[in-house]
């Protein structure tokens, strides 16, 4: 799976619980969940239980807790994959 | 379960549990009496006094949430008092009211508890056997010295 294909299906998960819908807009691997797109830490908990199902992937407490921006949710993604 | 209800964070005038029946890993059941001199009546409403919504889901939230999460976070960790409590979101139907000297039930059956966040179906019936209330709620409950 391509960088593209990753942040593309982590920006469906993520749509729903934005609060933010214009960082949306240019979303990369340096959008911060929490001040781009105002999600906070209850509903970071939802996208992660999502990205889950999404990949077939079990994200650990320590991985959770360091996925800050997209870009730390595509590398969690990405070393999973493997 | 009387050990729960000790260690919870609330005290009077804001504790909405008075007695826990059940509790396992997946579930939760409690009840709480409104008693009729509870202060809020005097102004919920001015000559009709009714149990606030927000007071129904607090009690709902405490017995519910509060409550299940500190039995499932003590399984990892004894300390209470190493536990702080925050309700996240709400997504509750009304269905009766509630007047002063009614006790209810809730139950709350866990959705899932994971990387602290506990969210669960919750539902407040009264002695009648009517549901007054019921909805999803979630809440964080963290560690502090994690």
């Amino acid at each position: 799976m391509n960088e593209k294909e990753i942040l593309s299906r982590l920006k469906k998960i993520v749509e729903p619980y934005t609060q933010r819908p214009e960082g949306l807009r240019d979303f990369n691997v340096n959008t911060d969940f929490i001040n781009d797109l105002q999600i906070n830490s209850a509903n970071l908990v939802d996208v992660v239980l999502d990205v889950e199902d999404e990949f077939n992937i079990e994200i650990d407490n320590d991985s959770m807790e360091g996925m800050l921006t997209v870009g730390d949710a595509k590398t969690i993604i990405e070393n999973k994959l493997v | 379960m009387r050990e729960i209800i000790d260690q919870l964070p609330y005290s009077q005038p804001f504790l909405f549990v008075d007695e826990l029946f059940h509790v396992d890993n997946n579930s939760v059941k409690g009840c709480f009496t409104f008693k009729a001199d509870l202060d809020f009546y005097k102004g919920h409403f001015k000559s009709y006094p009714v149990t606030p919504g927000v007071i129904l889901t607090e009690c709902m939230a405490q017995i519910g949430l509060a409550c299940l999460g500190l039995y499932l976070a003590k399984q990892e960790s004894k300390n209470a008092d190493h536990y702080q409590f925050a309700m996240t979101s709400t997504d509750i139907e009304f269905f009766k009211p509630v007047y002063p000297g009614e006790k209810v039930t809730v139950i709350s059956e866990k959705q899932y508890f994971r990387f602290n966040k506990l969210k669960c179906n919750v539902e407040m019936i009264n002695s009648e056997n009517n549901v007054v209330c019921k909805g999803i709620l979630a809440g964080m409950i963290v560690n502090i010295y994690k």
